[in-house]
């Protein structure tokens, strides 16, 4: 079962969770993803200790793909 | 981490769109970034010490506005390393709940060691290409490799609701994905000598420190300390 989750105020907020083989769960995914990065989050995904990754289509794979806001210097 | 600062594998950090005319930090520009600080606090220490010997040997009456001289040339890099040291300060916690939840998602992201450290001081050490990272709320220490300077750059998160750990989160999960990018992203608020920055942090971000150094230093000298 894979997971999209946004940190927010709460700690952080599961979305949607889905499975690659439920193609509704799937459509909802992608959805919410899509609405998401409309409101100006961006998605990462963990790839292994030390490595993340920027992605800008959901991947349907990953087990937890997070969301997060913008970073500016201070 | 990636070794070649690039973040492979990842695309650049979307945020560099709104610092388009700096260019991508690198090893060298930030050897050049690091020289640039030190040159700037001789310029304003130099002229201040030089007055007050000058006037001291001109007239020895004038001693105690050499002092005063003296006191500025001391004050004015203290000052800058207290601007570094502020970029790990810790900020208003949230609810408890969230804060627990936010703690619970970034321990997931840390292995034993990392965890264990942050527990203690809030701060997670990150090694990458550029050095060592130690990764606050409101900002992140870079100790370059060997040990001796630091580069302490401000940069958040937007948003000023999020629980600690999650500001913390999101500032690893940016320099994960691109580690020049952040470090460009950032602003450098202060870089100079590790002791310089290590009088002014609070005793958990001397913790941080201390293992950051230790894990940037040269195994020769690893070996040493450890004994």
């Amino acid at each position: 079962m894979s997971r999209l989750i946004r940190m927010d105020q709460t700690g952080h907020t599961t979305l949607v969770e889905w499975s690659a083989e439920d193609p509704e769960a799937v459509e909802e995914a992608l959805a919410a993803f899509r609405a998401e990065l409309d409101q100006g989050y961006y998605a990462v995904v963990s790839r292994g200790e030390g490595h993340a990754e920027q992605v800008r289509e959901l991947p349907l794979d990953a087990p937890l793909v997070i969301l997060r806001r913008p970073i500016a210097g201070g | 981490m990636s070794t070649d600062a690039g973040g492979a594998g990842s695309g650049p950090l979307p945020e560099l769109a709104a610092v388009y005319w700096r260019r991508r930090a690198d090893r060298r520009s930030l050897k050049r970034s690091g020289r640039l600080w030190t040159l700037s606090t001789i310029a304003h220490t130099v002229p201040f010490i030089g007055a007050a010997a000058l006037l001291t040997a001109l007239k020895p009456v004038t001693l105690p506005v050499a002092l005063i001289l003296l006191a500025h040339a001391w004050a004015i890099p203290e000052l800058y390393a207290a601007r570094g040291a502020n970029v790990v300060r810790t900020l208003a916690p949230s609810s408890p709940d969230a804060e627990r939840c936010a703690l619970g998602l970034l321990g997931d992201m840390l292995d034993h060691r990392a965890r264990a450290l942050q527990a203690r001081t809030g701060i997670v050490l990150e090694r990458g290409g550029l050095g060592v990272w130690l990764v606050g709320q409101a900002g992140a220490l870079l100790v370059a490799p060997g040990g001796r300077r630091v580069y302490c750059y401000c940069v958040k998160a937007t948003g000023g609701d999020l629980p600690s750990a999650d500001r913390t989160a999101h500032l690893l999960l940016a320099l994960r994905a691109d580690e020049a990018g952040f470090a460009t992203v950032a602003n450098l608020a202060f870089s100079g000598a590790r002791w310089r920055l290590r009088r002014r942090l609070r005793a958990p971000a001397r913790e941080a420190l201390a293992a950051a150094v230790l894990t940037a230093a040269p195994a020769r000298r690893r070996r040493w300390w450890r004994r």
